[in-house]
């Protein structure tokens, strides 16, 4: 954009430097000069003095010094600052001027070259008459000079040319050509730049020393600008905080002036211009708040200086230009480290400076609506002699004239009719969006999203006005989300509104629907009146006609809408519009619901589409599908109605097509679930509803899932935390809000109609083949087919349970391991109804605990459901939990043959092996047979024939038998010795003939083996008589391989007298056996102990009388002596 | 004197929104909106502190050029935004915070209303609001014209605003 009137001038807002001028140098021709002047130009970083140069002429002009004022007695301003006051301090007039000369001090022509230098010295000096612009000279030399003081001639000539050139010694400089250019440049630029201070600070003390002759009443324009130069000065001093100061005085004295309609926009130009250095001092200092506090006294003190009511679109542009000029500097200060804060940024102010250009835009379409026929006046009252203005801030057809009157009314309408219709032509909207795009920016950056939402809505908005529609609706379509989501649906509609407008000034038609449906939808706050009118054009358009304009828009942008209508009408071409509801609230609302979680599969699936539209008058669709996940059922789910397009108003509240406003209709869907898709979810994925016709327009609404739109899941919310008691509505109608959408429903199978009876006697006993009965039997209508049976262990149980459980069909043979622990479907044939089937199974279980069986069947039906045929596979199962028990206990144990326990037997002498079974079947059991398997260590006294063959032993009943055995001497074995195994055949007593016989193997007890080094066995009668003889045979057998000394005594008993030796000592060889007879003479009836028989074994002190006891029978039953008659009748018996 | 007051549900939508220059409803609306930006930041910022504190004033949220944005949040969340007049220099913060705190009573009573439905929409002329007594919310006073009188479930007429400042 090419600078306008109100832009700040570049003189303003650059930073001051102070200005010097290098005369001499030949830049184009010479490489010398070149190099120098390159030297002074190139890489001026922040570290070099600030100085602006520019090369001249030697003989250059430069602007002529008015003479001096002696006195201001007469003197009457005509203005606060010419506008070219600051350009010519800046660029014009120099500090110094700087005269390079190539010259040596060994120059031999010295006269005439020092001469010619004082020549042009004094030529510059012409040229600045009456300026305090000061002169250097500097020599170009070939030669490095020598340190000062050493050369003689140097001095000399240094001091011989100052006089020629009439230059203090100070403003000499020599500048050796030589390898360090730049070092020299640099030394002789802070030279140069103390010289530009001096000039500035007497330039300064100048304007100051004016102050005394002024007076208050007619100077008071030169109070500012003298304030106003020496701030200026101060700042091509690099003095900041003076000119921060003069430029304050100088503000506040702008405010001081008298301000008139004439004047007040050269007040609040220079009050802008002094405002402006102030902030961009505040912020070079890094006082940002001083900058805020300053900018804001300054907004209030001019927000109010309108001036020119005609021409109040003036201070509106000022104001935005004041709060744009503030947030560019802001945003600078930011870029050079500043931090700003959410709160305060420059966005506000450029917002804020939009603001004030929208009301520059608006006071301008009301000020400068002028008729067609008034011309721009001629001559241009806006032209000056010069094409430029000599004061800031003044109008150009009354320059210079201070007086608040107006002398020439005449002019003054003729100007001002000039700005006004100049005002006409500007741009206003590009300078709006320009700067709400700037606050955009800076919104974004400081997370203000709505801020920046709300700018933007503000941009399209002023997009629209602009008529770049296209603009204005990617803004708006953009934001319009945020309100949404957010729930502001006053602001939505605002928004809507303008882009209903645009898309009605676009003829877009898909826009133009979308807008239509969410603007008749609940979220639009408009009134009905308008609703209507907009329902009204949406079935126009639908009917492939024109829609009426939307109010309040440009009539020639109308005129061409209407037009681009017209073309839309006569294109064929695709007229479906699919629009996906989810991102915004059209005016239909839509939920789907199953009526069931889950349904069988020979039962139809049924959903409700439930439909509501939000709109004021009744609205007729003209299809309405449902897609499925599976979308083979698709086409059982579509509602359409053959209607004609100019059949959507007829018959409005008439058929199930036509959505009455505010009513909630209800359709419902049946469709038979396919029997693959048992135990599968089947969803809605979409509900698409068509509004018109395929011959005219169509719009189709595509609900994703069950419904729901942008708002509902909030309204859900809302709904479900209400405790309001809706009222009582007609029986087929619903509230709305109690509809809860369910898109997806569960086909499970169907119910099966057989009963399935297991028949066992439990427990089971371990190993055995366990019998189970399945009854299937069918109540099914017709034949069932496919019968099929798993039954076994129930899977997911302990895997232990599985190797140890197996289950065959066959109970004549033991199954093994091989037999799986579940047999899956088993073919059964087929069932007539009411007809039965029985099935047996046989299960052995290893080890004992429950186990969970299950007995599952299923078969197949033929089903009419809806009029077709359908095949239903059902199945029922059954589950039965088992215990397993032992059978039977075996208890072992070993006796003497006295029957007295033993704890170990000994070697050679023979023992009893005792077997005890008892039973724990709570069923009769059979044993029918046993077996001793002896181990090859053992060996049998007599044989081993079972003794309880064929007993059949009921609950708690044992069975015991008894087996004699002997071990031979093995020596000494660890852990004893192995005796074989008892095994038992057994079944239960109840089962049948053919089921195979078990066998149970029980491993019997190591036992201990002990040798003994003597054994003692007695031959004796089974009984004795009172006086009668009964004799007594001791055998005595060493078993080691040992002679062994012997001792025996028998001690005296109250009930024998005996004969025999009494006490002996003798020995018995190794493996011989010694007999002691006794005669042993009972002296009393009874149970009477018999003498007993000590031995003592000298080699052996263990062997003990205790051990001898085990061997020998310590006492005998004594009968009473009997009479002769008696014997026979005792014979007898 | 406020012109405009705003009750915001937690969830940002807002509940309650009342100006008294009808005409320019639209703005009103937009800076109460755009001021939630603040408020967001502010309560974010403040994190635990709020809770411990108490402090529910948020103070000044951001200036424009003819209004002053003030806001307040309750504990649940539900915030306040109040602008006033920047012109008008009798409202100091101490008037703002009482403001608030009225506001904040005659919002617990709505709450309290068995009628009222949380979340739902303030209505001034909605069948079930709560109007226990005018509220004059100003920097004066608020006062109650039947103090501890029972509240009832008016269903106001249309015309008259039920709360004015």
């Amino acid at each position: 954009m090419s600078p306008t009137q109100w832009d700040l001038p570049v003189e303003l807002c650059c930073r001051p430097m102070a200005f010097v001028t290098l005369t001499g140098l030949d830049v184009v021709y010479n490489a010398v000069h070149r190099a120098v002047w390159d030297a002074f130009c190139a890489n001026r970083r922040a570290d070099r003095v600030p100085i602006s140069f520019k090369v001249l002429p030697g003989d250059h002009e430069y602007p002529k010094c008015r003479p001096k004022r002696t006195s201001y007695e007469w003197y009457i301003p005509k203005g606060i600052l010419k506008t070219g006051w600051m350009n010519k301090h800046l660029n014009l007039v120099p500090a110094l001027v700087v005269v390079f000369y190539e010259l040596d001090w060994d120059e031999p022509q010295w006269k005439e070259k020092q001469s010619e230098c004082a020549t042009r010295v004094e030529i510059v000096r012409q040229s600045l008459q009456g300026r305090n612009t000061k002169v250097a000279v500097v020599l170009i030399q070939k030669k490095t000079p020598l340190p000062p003081g050493e050369d003689v001639i140097a001095s000399e000539r240094a001091a011989a040319l100052c006089n020629a050139c009439e230059l203090s010694g100070k403003s000499l400089f020599v500048l050796p050509h030589t390898d360090h250019l730049v070092g020299y440049i640099i030394r002789l630029e802070n030279a140069f730049y103390e010289h530009a201070q001096t000039y500035y600070y007497t330039e300064i003390r100048r304007v100051k020393s004016h102050k005394e002759f002024l007076n208050k009443t007619t100077h008071q324009l030169l109070f500012v600008r003298h304030q106003f130069k020496i701030a200026f000065f101060s700042e091509l001093k690099q003095d900041t905080q003076n000119a921060l100061k003069n430029y304050r005085t100088a503000y506040n004295l702008v405010h001081e002036l008298r301000a008139h309609e004439t004047n007040i926009l050269e007040i609040k130009t220079m009050a802008g211009f002094i405002n402006y250095k102030i902030c961009r001092l505040c912020f070079q200092h890094n006082t940002p708040l001083d900058a805020i506090a300053q900018f804001r006294k300054h907004i209030d003190l001019c927000k109010k200086k309108i001036g020119s009511a005609e021409l109040s679109f003036e201070h509106a542009a000022w104001m935005s230009k004041q709060f744009q000029a503030f947030g560019d500097l802001f945003d600078e200060a930011i870029k050079l480290g500043l931090t700003a804060i959410q709160t305060q940024n420059p966005g506000f102010y450029y917002q804020q400076a939009a603001y004030y250009a929208q009301e520059r835009k608006q006071l301008a379409k009301s000020l400068c609506n002028h008729e067609a026929s008034i011309m721009y006046p001629n001559p241009d009252p806006l032209e000056t002699q010069t094409g430029v203005l000599d004061f800031y801030g003044q109008r150009s057809w009354r320059q210079g004239i201070l007086s608040f009157d107006l002398s020439d009314p005449e002019k003054e309408k003729v100007g001002v009719l000039a700005i006004q219709l100049k005002e006409r032509n500007v741009a206003h909207s590009e300078i709006i969006i320009t700067l709400l795009s700037n606050a955009v920016a800076q919104f974004k950056k400081y997370k203000c999203p709505r801020m920046k939402s709300h700018l933007m809505v503000q941009m399209g908005e002023e997009y629209y006005y602009a008529k770049d529609y296209t603009k204005a609706l990617k803004l708006l379509d953009y934001v319009m989300c945020d309100y949404r989501s957010e729930g502001w649906w006053t602001l939505l509609t605002s928004i809507l509104t303008t882009a209903l407008k645009c898309s009605y000034l676009m003829a877009q038609l898909k826009d133009y629907i979308t807008y239509s449906l969410e603007l008749l939808g609940r979220a639009s706050t408009l009134k009905d009146d308008q609703k209507s009118r907009i329902e009204k054009n949406l079935i126009n358009v639908l009917m492939n006609e024109s829609p009426d304009p939307e109010p309040d828009c440009d009539i020639f942008a109308v005129k061409t809408a209407q037009k681009l209508w017209a073309d839309r009408i006569s294109l064929a071409g695709s007229n479906i519009f699919t629009i996906g509801v989810q991102d915004f609230v059209p005016f239909v609302q839509c939920k789907a619901k199953f009526h069931a979680p889950s349904f069988h599969v020979d039962v139809p699936v049924e959903f409700d589409i439930y439909l509501k539209a939000d709109c004021p008058h009744p609205i007729r669709f003209s299809k309405l599908c449902v897609s499925f996940n599976n979308q083979e059922y698709n086409q059982f789910c579509v509602i359409e109605e053959a209607s004609k397009a100019n059949e959507v108003l007829e018959n409005p509240t008439q058929g199930k097509m036509c959505l009455v406003p505010g009513k909630t209709r209800k359709l419902l869907f049946k469709f038979v679930a396919k029997t693959e898709d048992v135990g599968k979810k089947i969803e809605i994925t979409s509900v698409d509803l068509a509004l018109g016709n395929e011959t005219g327009r169509c719009v189709v609404l595509n609900w994703q899932g069950g419904g729901g739109d942008a708002a509902s899941s909030q309204e859900a919310l809302q709904a479900a935390r209400s405790f309001k008691r809706r009222p009582k509505l007609p029986d087929n109608e619903v509230h709305w809000d109690s509809i809860i959408i369910q898109a997806s429903t569960m086909i499970i199978s169907r119910v099966p109609n057989i009963s399935v009876h297991l028949r066992h006697e439990p427990p089971a006993l371990t190993n055995e083949m366990y019998c189970l009965v399945v009854t299937v039997q069918s109540h099914e209508k017709t034949q069932i087919r496919d019968v099929k049976l798993t039954a076994g262990l129930k899977p997911g149980q302990d895997a232990n349970l599985t190797q140890k459980t197996h289950v065959t069909l066959h109970g004549t043979e033991l199954c093994d391991e091989s037999y799986p622990a579940l047999l899956t479907d088993i073919p059964v044939g087929d069932l007539h109804p009411g007809e039965q089937l029985e099935k047996m199974l046989y299960v052995r279980c290893g080890t004992v605990g429950s186990r969970m069986f299950l007995v599952y069947v299923s078969y197949l039906i033929n089903i009419t459901a809806e009029e077709k045929e359908i095949v239903c596979k059902c199945h029922k199962d059954e589950t039965v939990t088992i215990e397993t028990v032992f059978p039977f206990d075996v208890a072992v144990k070993f006796v003497s043959t006295k029957f007295e326990h033993l704890e170990r037997v000994y070697a050679d002498i023979p023992f009893l092996l005792m077997t005890d079974l008892l039973s724990a079947s709570p069923w009769a059991l059979t044993v029918v047979s046993s077996e001793l398997q002896l181990a090859p260590s053992m060996t049998t006294v007599d044989q081993l024939e079972s003794q309880v063959d064929n007993v059949v032993l009921q609950t708690g009943e044992s069975a015991s038998e008894c087996f004699c055995l002997r071990c031979p001497s093995l020596g000494n074995v660890e852990g004893g010795v192995a005796t074989g195994h008892y095994i038992i055949s057994w079944k239960r007593t109840s089962a049948m003939e053919n089921i195979p016989v078990i066998r149970t193997v029980i491993t019997l007890p190591h036992v201990i083996v002990e040798n003994i080094p003597l054994h003692v066995n007695a031959d004796l009668p089974s009984f004795g008589r009172v006086r009668e003889s009964l004799p007594v045979k001791y055998h005595l057998q060493n078993k080691t391989d040992f002679v062994q000394d012997v001792e025996i005594s028998v001690e005296p008993s109250d009930a024998f007298m005996f004969s025999g030796l009494k006490q002996i000592r003798l020995r018995i060889l190794p493996g011989t056996e010694q007999e002691m007879l006794y005669n042993f003479y009972p002296l009393m009836a009874g149970y009477q102990q018999l003498p007993f028989l000590n031995i003592n074994l000298l080699r052996f002190p263990d062997f003990t009388n205790q051990l001898l006891r085990r061997f020998i029978p310590t006492s005998i039953f004594v009968k009473p002596q009997g009479r002769l008659m008696d014997d026979t009748s005792i014979a007898a018996a | 004197m406020a012109v405009c007051i705003a009750v915001i549900a937690k969830e940002n939508y807002p509940l309650y929104i009342r100006s008294t220059p009808t005409e320019n409803e639209l703005k009103f609306h937009y800076m109460v909106h755009t001021s939630l930006d603040v408020v967001d930041e502010k309560i974010s910022a403040m994190g635990k502190a709020l809770v411990d504190q108490r402090e529910l004033y948020l103070g000044l949220l951001y200036p424009t050029e003819d209004y002053k944005v003030y806001g307040y949040v309750t504990n649940s969340k539900v915030k306040f935004v109040m602008v006033v007049d920047s012109s008008n220099t009798a409202l100091r913060d101490n008037e703002i915070r009482s403001m608030f705190r009225k506001l904040h009573n005659s919002y617990t009573d709505v709450m309290c209303n068995p009628f009222y439905n949380p979340g739902d929409r303030i209505h001034p002329g909605g069948p079930y609001f709560l109007c226990p007594y005018p509220v004059q919310v100003g920097p004066t006073s608020c006062v109650r014209s039947s103090p501890g009188g029972p509240y009832s479930c008016v269903r106001s007429s249309p015309a008259g605003p039920l709360i004015t400042w």
